[in-house]
């Protein structure tokens, strides 16, 4: 996967779905509709201060509550490049990933809002502006393939049908 | 193994599993709700012609229902018009209710069976030792296509629970309990099994609560082991055969936790947590503007008889809403026939048709900034409801009733119960 840069946008922990993606929008299935509620719940100006490669540091239970994919493809079509965070709720990490959305535990990770990261996916490393680096546990082989197509739909077309 | 572990090496052609293995298990029922047109999108998307069997696959409208809006009523047509042109003909339209209720009540949840469906509250059929979990849009148009899914064998927490309750105190009252204690990140990636003398004694309705709101702690799937009260619930409902499946005595649990339930008293979880647990008492200033009685928690025939049965020959407290839900149509034809719409209309509640309703702040009762709601859901995010400026306390149904007649938050005496308050 290509290195990614954005800058960090800090949320503390138990960040549920109902925050991430307001119940009230789950009728929406156009994409870059559901992008225009990206972290409502909790910032509702958060789409207004983001830039297309921008990362989410959180704390624990990230993604808990709802089965809700909105929630995935509400960071994703907002522009938010991956999400890292001490720990995720499972449901939102399975969609995570089945959408493509990089999800990086590391625990308690120090980082100031707005500094820029750079993630290496490959090299399952992160730096901070300050040379700090992070390590994280790499994704299985399986996992880095589905990433690396973009996601679950387009892993299947090319390994189950093809 | 333990019967979680039997369930996956069962379905998926092992014969046994081991705790963080990966498996390729059969899906016996993918369910999906109205909230989720990205299934059918997805499955499009993936190549998808037709559903691998037609018979294993259910869609529930229930969170949209009947369709408040434009987008939610093309949701429900687009819906329809797949299930009619797969053939798929356990599709429970606007009037049947929550999707936890409605599949047990028809029948297609048993013991030993997976079941995954696009809901988190999916862990709810542990009740029937079956394993539910919830998954996303993506995931279950791969089953759509495939039939099957991956899952990593979970760790099992045990759960115990002893003891007596008194009066005025419920399953949700114990559920509450337990995440004050292990907190609402206890079992990310586990499964939870309820066990006990307290679970042993309740009926159908209140082991479902526990297995509802196991999903509340994180967990993957719950389980209670199967017995003659969930043999009786499946007699006259079941067609299919099945075998109920139990644990091993050998198995050795991940963690173990007890919890002596004697001198339990009814607790709320307060904003807005679903672990910021307090006793009902002590939570006394609170104004209360909207009180919701339903849910696939708390919108059972069991919480509704109990709510009736206290508010009985009383009126909702000026300056509070009471909305009651019932889970299902069956919920609510027996609520009719037992006499307990016509207690809550009476007393001057909002009767509404089956479904989640305001559960996730949809409609039929959203809230606005400032207000405060008890409410027998499972959830009390910001905003869960409507506005994020609002409140919610999440109890059980004896506490939203009585709430609902004295106008503040307080918990069921013994007397109210017996309709003498």
């Amino acid at each position: 996967m290509e290195i990614i840069k954005g800058r960090a946008f800090k949320f503390g922990d138990n960040i549920d779905t109902d925050q991430i993606y307001p119940g009230r929008f789950l009728d929406i299935s156009e994409h870059s509709e559901i992008a225009e509620h990206a972290m409502e719940g909790v910032d509702p100006d958060f789409t207004d201060k983001i830039d297309e490669g921008d990362i989410i540091v959180a704390g624990n239970n990230f993604g808990c509550g709802s089965s809700r994919e909105h929630a995935v493809i509400t960071l994703k079509e907002a522009g938010i490049s991956a999400v890292i965070a001490s720990s995720f709720a499972r449901i939102f990490y399975r969609n995570a990933i089945n959408l493509g959305l990089p999800v990086i535990e590391i625990k308690d990770m120090k980082v100031k809002e707005k500094e820029e990261l750079i993630i290496d996916i490959n090299k399952s490393t992160i730096k901070r502006e300050n040379g700090e680096k992070y390590s994280f546990i790499s994704f299985p082989e399986q996992i880095m393939e589905i990433l690396e197509t973009g996601g679950i739909i387009n892993y299947y077309k090319n390994n189950v049908e093809g | 193994m333990h019967a979680i572990e039997k369930i996956l090496a069962n379905k998926s052609g092992k014969d046994k599993v081991q705790t963080g293995e990966i498996v390729n298990a059969k899906i016996d029922l993918a369910e999906v709700n109205d909230l989720y047109l990205q299934v059918i999108k997805s499955f499009r998307e993936m190549g998808g012609q037709k559903v691998w069997d037609k018979d294993k696959v259910s869609f529930v409208f229930d969170h949209y229902s009947p369709a408040p809006t434009l987008k939610a009523a093309d949701n429900h047509k687009q819906m329809r018009e797949f299930c009619n042109k797969q053939g798929i003909d356990k599709l429970f339209d606007i009037n049947k209710g929550i999707c936890h209720q409605v599949l047990p009540e028809a029948g297609l949840v048993y013991p030993g069976m997976i079941l995954a469906a696009t809901d988190s509250h999916t862990t709810t059929h542990g009740a029937f030792g079956a394993f539910g979990t919830g998954v996303g849009a993506t995931d279950l148009a791969s089953i759509l296509i495939s039939g099957e899914l991956w899952f990593k064998v979970p760790e099992v927490i045990k759960i115990e629970i002893n003891g007596e309750l008194k009066a005025g105190v419920m399953a949700k009252d114990i559920i509450l309990n337990i995440l004050g204690e292990l907190g609402q990140d206890a079992a990310v990636y586990k499964a939870v099994e309820f066990t006990g003398s307290t679970v042993e004694e309740m009926d159908i309705d209140e082991r479902m609560v526990l297995c509802n709101m196991a999903v509340e702690m994180g967990a993957k799937t719950s389980y209670i082991e199967p017995d003659h009260k969930t043999y009786q619930f499946l007699k006259d409902r079941i067609n299919v055969e099945y075998d109920p499946i139990f644990t091993d005595e050998d198995y050795e649990y991940d963690e173990v936790y007890e919890f002596e339930v004697d001198e339990l008293t009814p607790l709320t979880a307060k904003p807005h947590s679903i672990d910021n647990i307090a006793p009902v008492e002590e939570v006394k200033e609170e104004k209360i503007d909207q009180i919701f009685i339903g849910t696939c928690t708390g919108g059972r025939i069991n919480d509704l008889k109990t709510a009736a049965q206290i508010i009985k020959g009383h009126k909702v407290a000026d300056g509070v809403r009471l909305l009651v839900i019932p889970a299902s149509d069956e919920v609510y034809q027996k609520a009719l026939d037992a006499g307990y719409l016509d207690i809550f209309i009476k007393s001057g509640a909002t009767v509404s048709n089956p479904g989640c309703g305001p559960c996730l702040g949809a409609h039929q009762g959203v809230l606005a900034s400032g207000e405060s709601c008890l409410s027998t859901s499972s959830r009390n995010f910001p905003g869960r409801m409507g506005s994020t400026e609002a409140k919610i306390y999440s109890v059980s149904p004896a506490t939203a009733a009585i709430s609902a007649i004295k106008g503040r938050l307080v918990k069921a005496e013994e007397s109210d119960l017996n309709g003498d308050n």
